[in-house]
């Protein structure tokens, strides 16, 4: 049963749409929510949508979703930027990959895939960081899309984004769509720097794991996880101080698994495993094609309305900007809108500080801990000030030397009662103001 | 390195390719998975079910096979992921098969071009498969007939449609399909008994807070808080009649009291597990009863009545409704939660709760024993599947599955004993039951027209420019006809207004999906392909819950909604 051969087919220069006709039917014809003032069904919507430059960033899990589902949507100029190489662990669910590319970059792998599937769009790669590029690269673009599993990374262009909005020029304002991942659930949402709530104002609703006290691991472990935390901070600091710690080498992990094993049996601790100790030490999060392929979907399905208002989309000023979506029991998704804060440090005025509850008896050391913990700061390398002194400075070797003695004094002894205190960090292109709060 | 242990079995190939996935459903979930054999009877632009099948080949499904008798056009290559221009001409089914084999060299794939109006009038043609997920348009008569087939063979069969904007499935799974391995948050399975202890967790209690007053500030602060709570309760009760706390008002004061035995005069200002104690008095000290879906399952025929040849899911059941009978309370879980404690004494607590979780598991054992002599059933049942049961017991799901509706040519939908409940959901706001009566709607235009008078390919609404309007139209009549039915049948009184906004809604929807013209849109197939791989999973693998029975997603509001019809 031998089907034609395709060269009897009619070629493209009789149908140069015929390939479009499906996406065809909703770019030429109006919908019942369609706003007729901004759609321009046929040749100019499609005309725009052609000519949108779009970028996505990371070409990992979600990455590769949205790049075959933008270059599916009809998008033909995407850029993608991902610093990672391609791992073993990526291929039950990073499509274009196999495991002949393991070891090579994933976003020039991802790009080359896309662009010889799907005849006509030009992807274009850069193995590398975001933060390698400045304002004006991305200032050439009309979207952005995100699918990253970092949240620096996420603040970080969120934060330039937010920065790069020049009120007189309406090319500036740049659409973030961003997604995320875990297990069975995900979220996807839509950002209009500066005119809707910000990644930076949602920090909050992903608040990062507790870490386990250090005098928890040091002295009263209970648990298996705490046997290999042990391993990881405290006993390979001690023993094998001289070799940096490489999470992917196994001897590495087989090392801390052994010690971890070995203390857990002195506790009587049951449930070290070697799985166990990779998932902790790499701070493993689960991850699946389906979910990636929703979460992905609903962005692009965003990005493709954004680009050619063929329906309504998500994030515009005073409607639903967020899903939240669940799997785990039956399927449930929340669709809302997330409120701009006026103390957002990112996209706020800039002039109200924001609350910041602080025990009186702890030290600076302990507050800068915290900063790494709490949902709303999320500061792992934070330099503080008051309007009158340098407390602690990270961001210069020489100013931390002059700053160091401070970490042991009381926050009490340093600063007072509802004095504001301004907190920088490397990652960030902000500054974060902060009112202290004494409790108790 | 002398003094550790052996060098270890590192991971081995399999386990590093598919460890993201092994940490959410396991290596039974897995072997699940290898085992099974899916088939796709595809038709329409064919997207979704292949993004379907995507998520499924990539963790390593055992088979698939993929029905589809279109040949691939220029059309396909414009949404379609899986076919490149070289197939034009070919056959689909193929071409996405092979191109999909691709993504994974352990899963295998076979394809069938046979159009499937005759494919399916041969014999025992299904029996190769453990699941079925069809693609709509579909002509309705071959819907029933697989439909009959999910129920004679009892494996479940799903239905999709995505079309422009919309999407929707249906899962039509077997009438019995229990779930012992539901993974309930973690936050909301802790169940430590505090208000009914056995005599080991009270003198563990008492062991750990004898002279507690007395105690030098380190033993204080490593007190467990399990302990400080049953000793605060044990006071509670002697100035209580030997009541426990009983209401709201009644647990906020005993959280006052607790609050307030801290230690604060020391540098931290205060005590972590004192801290732990207080948070943990509203969520714990609640009468360990099982919940009405639990209790649900002790009552059902299949559970009261133990055969020869009943699953063993049944047996296990019936054994821990006895336990329940006898004692009030479900088997003990057996986990703690970590909390702030030393070692030894966190240690010795996991213990007491583990020997007592042992003591119930071994009662409820003998139990299932004792059935399965009664029931002259022939090979006992392993205890690692009871210790699961037990371990589970108050999160245990049972699914009743039930068809779907498949719109027949001639006649009107029924509802039966769900049209009450389906009739008051159509009446909410922003309810998606009124998109549902659009696709059932667009399924009946579908049954009642064809692309030409041979038997072939159905036609669906919109497909030509020159017929947009008049099938607009049509489709519009159809579902008001419906929805009219719906609230018929249920006998329910909507008011006159509100029924006029729900028509206009129905209205509005149906408009959507005929502008689509049958179009599929690769980013709305790409998310029901992800939903949907997603529930195949579940329901193969036995694990979390599936939708029961029918979701619908709104792709231009990007809301979603499950209901049972
Ligand atoms: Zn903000």
């Amino acid at each position: 049963m031998e089907a034609n051969a395709g060269s009897t087919l009619p070629n493209d220069s009789e149908a140069p749409r015929a390939r479009w006709k499906y996406l065809d039917k909703i770019l030429n014809r109006p919908g019942p929510f369609t706003d007729e003032d901004s759609f321009m069904p046929g040749e100019p919507v499609i005309e725009s949508l052609e000519r949108a430059k779009i970028l996505v960033i990371g070409a990992g899990g979600l990455g590769c979703e949205i790049l075959k589902n933008l270059a599916l949507s009809g998008f033909k100029d995407i850029h993608v930027i991902d610093m990672d190489t391609i791992d073993v662990s990526n291929l039950n669910r990073q499509f274009l990959f196999r495991a002949s590319d393991v070891g090579k970059p994933k976003a020039e792998v991802a790009a080359r895939f896309v662009e010889s599937r799907v005849k006509g769009v030009k992807i274009t790669p850069y193995c590398g960081k975001i933060q390698d590029k400045d304002e004006e690269y991305y200032m050439q673009f009309a979207m952005i899309v995100c699918g990253l599993d970092s949240i620096e990374a996420r603040r970080w262009i969120n934060a330039t984004l937010v920065g790069m909005v020049d009120p007189e020029n309406p090319d500036s304002l740049k659409p973030l769509i961003d997604g995320g991942t875990e297990g069975l659930k995900g979220q996807a949402r839509v950002i209009f720097p500066t005119m809707t709530s910000c990644i930076e104002c949602q920090l909050d609703m992903h608040a990062p794991r507790a870490a386990v006290p250090l005098c928890t691991l040091a002295t009263i472990p209970r648990q298996p996880q705490h046997c290999i935390e042990w391993a990881h901070i405290i006993a390979w600091e001690e023993e094998r101080k001289e070799i940096t710690l490489d999470t992917d080498d196994p001897e590495h992990i087989t090392w801390l698994y052994q010690k971890a094993l070995k203390r857990a049996q002195e506790f009587n601790i049951p449930g070290v495993t070697y799985s166990m100790t990779q998932g902790v030490v790499k701070n493993i999060i689960p991850a699946i094609a389906s979910t990636n392929a929703i979460v992905a979907a609903s962005c692009c399905n965003e990005a493709f309305k954004i680009a050619t208002n063929t329906n309504p989309f998500l994030g515009f000023p005073e409607t639903d900007n967020y899903m939240m979506y669940t799997g785990d029991e039956s399927i449930y998704t929340y669709t809302f809108e997330h409120q701009k804060k006026d103390d957002c440090p990112v996209c706020g005025a800039g002039t109200i500080a924001r609350p910041l509850q602080v025990n009186p008896n702890w030290t600076l050391q302990d507050f800068v801990d915290s900063l790494a913990e709490r949902p709303e700061a999320q500061l792992k390398k934070p330099s503080i000030r008051t309007g009158e002194h340098s407390l602690y400075i990270q961001s210069l070797a020489d100013l931390e030397r002059q700053t160091r003695h401070n970490l042991t004094k009381k926050m009490s002894e340093l600063v007072e009662d509802g004095e504001e205190m301004v907190i920088t960090d490397k990652s960030f292109p902000t500054q974060f103001k902060y009112k202290v709060i004494f409790h108790k | 390195m002398a003094d550790l242990p052996p060098p270890v079995q590192g991971p081995t190939a399999k386990e590093k390719k598919y460890d993201r996935q092994l940490r959410l459903w396991g290596a039974t979930g897995q072997l699940a998975l290898e085992n099974s054999h899916v088939l796709l009877i595809n038709s329409g632009p064919g997207v979704v079910g292949v993004e379907t099948l995507k998520n499924l080949v990539l963790p390593g499904i055992g088979n698939f096979t993929i029905q589809d008798s279109a040949v691939v056009s220029e059309a396909d290559l414009g949404v379609n992921f899986f076919l490149e221009e070289q197939h034009l001409g070919g056959f689909r089914a193929e071409h996405t098969c092979n191109l999909l084999k691709e993504l994974n060299p352990d899963v295998k794939g076979n394809f069938i071009t046979e159009p499937v109006e005759t494919w399916l009038t041969q014999p025992n043609v299904l029996n190769p498969y453990t699941l079925v997920i069809v693609s709509a348009p579909i002509r309705s008569e071959l819907l029933a007939k697989l439909s009959a087939h999910a129920d004679a063979a009892i494996i479940p069969l799903f239905y999709i449609h995505s079309i422009g904007f919309y999407s929707h499935f249906a899962i039509h799974l077997p009438p019995a399909f229990p779930i012992i391995d539901t993974h309930p948050d973690p936050e909301s399975i802790t169940d430590l008994r505090l208000l009914r202890p056995w005599p080991e967790l009270l003198q563990y209690a008492a062991d750990k807070t004898t002279n507690l007053e007395a105690m030098d500030g380190e033993d204080h602060g490593h007190v467990p808080y399990v302990a400080l709570l049953l000793h605060y309760l044990e006071k509670w009760k002697e100035e209580h009649d030997g009541q426990v706390p009983q209401n709201y008002k009644d647990k906020t004061t005993f959280r006052d009291i607790v609050s307030k035995a801290a230690r604060t005069n020391n540098p931290e200002g205060g005590e972590e597990n004192f801290d732990e104690a207080v948070a943990a008095v509203l969520k714990s000290l609640n009468p360990p009863e099982a919940s009405s879906a639990v209790k649900e399952i002790f009552k059902a025929p299949e559970c009261v009545l133990v055969r020869q040849d009943s699953p063993s899911f049944w047996v296990i059941a019936n054994a821990v409704g006895l336990f329940y009978t006898k004692y009030g309370v479900l088997p003990v879980p057996g986990a703690v939660p970590d909390m702030k404690a030393r070692s030894a004494d966190y240690i010795q607590l996991q213990n007491v709760y583990k020997s007592k979780a042992r003591k119930d598991l071994a009662e409820v054992l003998e139990s299932v024993r004792f059935l399965e002599r009664n029931a002259n059933r022939s090979t006992a049942i392993e205890e690692k599947d009871v210790e699961a049961f037990c371990k589970n017991a108050a999160h245990i799901k049972l699914v009743r599955g039930r068809p779907f509706h498949v719109v027949p040519a001639e006649g009107s939908v029924r509802w039966g004993d769900r049209a009450k409940s389906i009739a008051q959901t159509l009446t909410f706001p922003d309810s998606l039951v009124p998109l549902y009566i659009a696709f059932l709607a667009w399924d009946k235009f579908v049954a009642t027209h064809e692309k030409d008078a041979l038997g072939g390919a159905p036609k669906v609404p919109g497909e030509s420019d020159t017929d947009l309007e008049a099938d607009n139209e049509k489709v519009t009549s159809i579902a008001f006809k419906i929805a009219n039915d719906l609230v018929k049948e249920a006998a329910a009184s909507i008011d006159e207004d509100e029924y006029a906004t729900i028509k206009t809604q129905i209205g509005e929807f149906v408009q959507e999906l005929v502008r689509a013209g049958g179009a599929e849109l690769h980013n709305i197939s790409a998310f029901t392909g992800g939903i949907v791989s997603q529930e195949v999973i579940k329901v193969i693998t036995e694990q979390y819950i599936p939708v029961d029975n029918t979701c619908i997603f709104d792709g231009i509001r990007s809301k979603s909604a499950v209901f049972k019809v």
